[in-house]
């Protein structure tokens, strides 16, 4: 690196980490900046976030990285084991190379994870906010219809749902995400109840402020970071409940590489062929503990009462 | 002298039926343009609760409240807030947790309808005694009195006429609670405030106003000028007996 390059760099730092910003603009870069250098401390955080970014490069380059084709189908070399000539993770039932699938399914899994991941917990902090801040009938309404939701098993109630919105995975992910919305209405809604009645929120009341901006300027931002925590714990599940709809029939339909539906397919053989279940388990696995490493990290950098001890 | 604000017959109350709690019973008084003036009273003798009255966070009440002597109705508008604002007791309570000091300020002009709010908020921080060095701070990165600053500098922000100080210096250290007063007094000199302030402490009344009202239990039970209560001139035997205490207190 040239010395003026150095010299940049260590501007461009002194301007991020000054005492008193200049600007709006600047506070907000500096405390940007502040919260990129309090989540690189987290090690842990910072470990999932790489294997997030892996994973989102993995799925960009999947058709370079993969040494097969995921589709091919080569009946003489099924459930052949690791490392069995270039199948360096084994083929599956069907002759399919196993480590060619895992990285094309990398695009259905963050597909999936990522509608769900916004359209569930956006859902369910509009309807626990304005419940728990309105309140009265409407609170009686919104948290009835959030209970008959809660009422049915998940799994149970998004199979109903594709059953009527027909099979494939932009319907597995509305199924999803309206079953999965209740618990986040329920957070948001609780987390409403205890600021609602609070001075800072009457204060911005006598400066004549609406219910829309209380609720999404006022009251949003201090439920994000228990909503975050929510949502990476979800993962996991969202994952397996796409697999599971996909085992049924009704997700991921069957030659496509969906890491849940690879291991619907693999249970046959699990006894004689550990590997074909159990490499898609582990992609899930590692995909789930990066979320969960990276929301914890996120949620304390999100709130700035943390960061700053 | 015009009357800033007067109370006639005010009447609030928490719940309904069986479990109808009176906060308030037939309060009246009222404000000069430019006076100060002290609510005084124990705990629970809804002191606080007239001053939320005023700004319409109450949901039950009835009576008559006149601003500039204009009555208000029953929501309260734009115009209300231009003129009336008010300080929270609690500064580590009434600044929201996650918005900065130019955030709330910020937001307070712009809902105000104020135009040139980039230039405006460094002349409110300065006139709470804050540098701009204090701008794009955190609540969690200031004290309690300077968080009451921000607070006052946004009560100030949409440029009122009548302040409602609900104990503002209570949550504060004792020498704090001298800044902040004197902060006060200041202002009101600069800005030809009118001020009604709650307090339990009947130094800090002393020290503020010019006259003083007593509640007990929900009713006004006196009024009188502060050099009354100085002299312990109190004629109804409930304010007497408060200013003894008082006194005793501090002897």
């Amino acid at each position: 690196m040239s010395l003026v390059q150095q010299t940049e760099k260590q501007n461009m730092r002194a301007w991020l980490l000054a005492e008193v910003p200049t600007s709006r603009h600047h506070a907000r870069m500096a405390a940007w900046y502040q919260n990129w250098l309090a989540l690189k401390r987290n090690t842990l955080a910072m470990a999932g976030l790489g294997i997030l970014v892996a994973v989102i490069i993995i799925a960009i380059f999947a058709p370079i990285l993969a040494p097969h084709d995921p589709f091919t189908q080569d009946l003489a070399n099924r459930l052949k084991p690791l490392g069995f000539a270039d199948h360096l993770l084994g083929t599956d039932s069907l002759g399919r190379d196993i480590l060619s699938r895992l990285l094309y399914g990398s695009r259905i899994t963050l597909y999936i994870v990522t509608l769900v991941a916004i359209i569930a917990p956006i859902m369910g902090l509009i309807v626990g906010t304005i419940s728990g801040y309105v309140g009265g009938w409407v609170d009686v309404v919104l948290m009835r219809i959030t209970d008959i939701f809660l009422a049915f098993p998940k799994l149970v109630l998004a199979l109903a749902f594709v059953a009527a919105l027909g099979a494939g995975i932009e319907n597995a992910v509305l199924a999803i995400s309206l079953t999965a919305w209740p618990p986040y209405a329920r957070i948001a809604r609780a987390e409403t109840l205890t600021i609602r009645k609070s001075d800072f929120i009457q204060a911005i009341k006598l400066q004549g402020a609406g219910p829309i901006r209380i609720i999404t300027k006022h009251i949003w931002p201090l439920c994000i970071s228990s909503i975050v925590i929510r949502v990476t714990l979800d993962m996991a599940g969202v994952i397996l409940t796409a697999a599971g709809l996909g085992f049924l029939g009704l997700g991921a339909q069957p030659p496509s590489p969906e890491w849940g539906a690879m291991i619907s397919g693999g249970r046959k053989f699990i006894l004689d062929h550990w590997w074909v279940a159990t490499m898609p388990g582990i992609a899930i696995f590692m995909v789930s503990l990066a979320f969960n490493l990276l929301g914890d990290g996120l949620r304390d950098v999100l709130d700035p009462k943390e960061s700053g001890r | 002298m015009k009357k800033a604000l007067e109370l006639i017959d005010l009447n609030v109350w928490f719940g309904e039926g069986a479990d109808r709690v009176d906060a308030v019973k037939s309060v009246s008084f009222s404000v000069r343009q430019g006076d100060s003036f002290g609510l005084v009273g124990e705990s629970g003798s809804g002191k606080s609760t007239v001053l939320r009255a005023v700004t319409g966070l109450v949901p039950y009440w009835n009576g008559t409240i006149l601003v500039d002597q204009k009555e208000l109705g029953a929501k309260r508008d734009k115009h209300f807030y231009k003129t009336v604002q008010m300080v929270f007791q609690d500064p580590y309570a009434s600044l929201h947790p996650r918005h900065t000091v130019d955030r709330v300020l910020s937001e307070t002009l712009q809902l105000h309808g104020f135009k040139d709010i980039d230039s405006k908020i460094p002349k409110l921080l300065d006139d709470v005694g804050l540098g701009a060095s204090f701008r794009f701070r955190y609540p969690h990165q200031l004290s309690g009195g300077q968080r009451q600053r921000v607070a006052i500098a946004r009560a100030l922000a949409p440029e009122p006429k009548i302040l409602l100080l609900d104990e503002p210096t209570s949550a504060l250290d004792v020498s704090v609670q001298a800044e902040i007063l004197n902060l006060l007094s200041e202002l009101r000199a600069e800005h030809n405030l009118t001020y009604v302030m709650v307090s339990h402490d009947l130094a800090v009344v002393g020290h503020m106003c010019d006259n003083v009202a007593v509640m007990q239990h929900g009713e006004l039970v006196e009024m009188m000028t502060v050099d009354k209560m100085r002299n312990q001139q109190a004629d109804h035997p409930y304010s007497r007996h408060l200013l003894e205490s008082s006194a005793r207190y501090r002897a």
